[in-house]
């Protein structure tokens, strides 16, 4: 073959591959999303927070804010200690909370921010003290199985 | 009694001191490889020529192969998951599938029979025709020369040929479930783009396949380069590349995947 012509077929062949990667960053992965590597960190303390897991993330009205940095068990109060590393563009009123919802049925849980009124905003290292747990699923059965031996017992009487 | 159980011993003690004489001749041989490759990259046309024969010549076989893979993977995983009322999910599956575990490993597994499979079979008869041994008479050092392109353009192509099997089988894959069977597209690539994690998905990929490449491109070599001068050894030296190559690849696909993407 000749030289020219080999040449741009390697030239091709490393083009597509190259490509390739690009496409498999850009399209497949999320690399356009926001990484939070500068933000401020915020503790926000649950009864319970079901299956979280580090790299979670945290969002507000739906929008991606920021991701669970680490996660704790404080041995005073036996509540789990969540670490937020929170994006610096997005500043949370001081009396905001915290919240571990579920996407979808069987989705997985991420950390609800809503906003709240205070003047101040959150600051690097402070601590979220409304916060609402996970909904643990058996619990939510029992209370409604709870609820319904009562309502029965009291149509007898 | 006494003598069988020598013999038997014997037997084993042999095995074991020739398994270990491999294991050093083929260190020793890696480690010519590595020290002569100064002109692979001094003169580039060389593993150029080596990128050709591996990476060009398997490109045909490699987009082929991953459109197919992907379609049956958007067709089964479609299938099961529409069960769920989750069919968008198929993105997700299709693409960490493939981008984790499918791709690097299968192509590496047709890399090995397609390029290493010729590598190998190309020094038996250079070797054999004592190729080799003229180059040395004329003070060409047949390692920088010759094996330490072809070790280059080997390790270079694969996480290539790997990136371009993934993106074919997810093009496949939507391909089948969203133009064919019709799964909404948004879906099927926000899904997708959620799930699939840039350096624990994407780059453990790429570094498995760097790693295929180079055990591969070195299993390939070293056979070619060991196989008894003759027609029956070339032929059996080919035969080993492939079946060494694929184990190989497999093992060593365990124990990445043990390290990447266990823990938590």
């Amino acid at each position: 073959m000749q030289r020219t012509t080999l040449d741009l077929w390697v030239g091709i062949f490393v083009t597509a591959g190259v490509a390739a990667l690009f496409v498999l960053a850009l399209k497949v992965g999320n690399a356009s999303s926001v990484s939070v590597s500068d933000g401020y960190r915020v503790i926000a303390e649950f009864d319970n927070i079901g299956g979280l897991k580090v790299r979670a993330p945290v969002k507000s009205a739906g929008v991606v804010v920021g991701r669970v940095e680490a996660i704790a068990l404080d041995t005073r109060t036996f509540r789990a200690n969540v670490a937020l590393r929170i994006d610096k563009r997005y500043p949370f009123p001081k009396d905001s909370s915290a919240s571990i919802l579920t996407a979808g049925l069987l989705g997985e849980q991420y950390v609800g921010m809503d906003g709240g009124g205070d003047e101040q905003n959150l600051k690097d290292g402070d601590h979220i003290k409304i916060t609402q747990s996970a909904i643990v699923l058996e619990k939510v059965i029992g209370q409604f199985l709870y609820g319904k031996a009562a309502e029965t017992g009291t149509q007898r009487k | 009694m006494r003598s069988t159980l020598a013999t038997g011993l014997r037997l084993i003690g042999r095995r074991t001191i020739n398994a270990v004489w491999r294991m050093g001749s083929a260190t020793r041989f890696m480690g010519l490889v590595l020290m002569r490759s100064g002109m692979s990259f001094r003169r580039f046309q060389l593993t150029v020529d080596e990128l050709h024969f591996a990476g060009v010549l398997s490109l045909i076989i490699i987009i082929v192969s991953g459109l197919f893979v992907g379609l049956v993977l958007g067709l089964q995983g479609y299938e099961t998951l529409k069960r769920y009322g989750s069919a968008e999910a198929v993105g997700t599956l299709v693409a960490l599938a493939l981008v984790r575990e499918l791709g690097p490993v299968v192509a590496a597994l047709l890399f090995a029979s397609r390029a290493g499979s010729a590598m190998t079979a190309e020094l038996g008869i250079m070797k054999s025709s004592e190729q080799l041994s003229a180059m040395e008479m004329m003070a060409v050092d047949p390692f920088a020369r010759v094996i330490s392109p072809m070790f280059w353009g080997g390790f270079l192509s694969m996480p290539l040929l790997a990136a371009i099997f993934s993106v074919m089988g997810i093009f496949g894959g939507y391909l089948i479930t969203v133009v064919i069977i019709g799964v909404d597209a948004g879906a099927f690539w926000s899904q997708m783009q959620s799930s699939v994690d840039l350096r624990d998905d994407i780059l453990n990929g790429v570094i498995k396949s760097a790693v295929f490449g180079a055990a591969v491109t070195a299993i390939a070599l070293f056979e070619g380069y060991d196989a008894p001068p003759t027609a029956e050894g070339v032929s059996h030296a080919v035969t080993r590349t492939v079946v060494t190559s694929a184990l190989a690849v497999l093992a060593l696909d365990f124990v990445l995947t043990a390290f990447m993407f266990t823990g938590v």
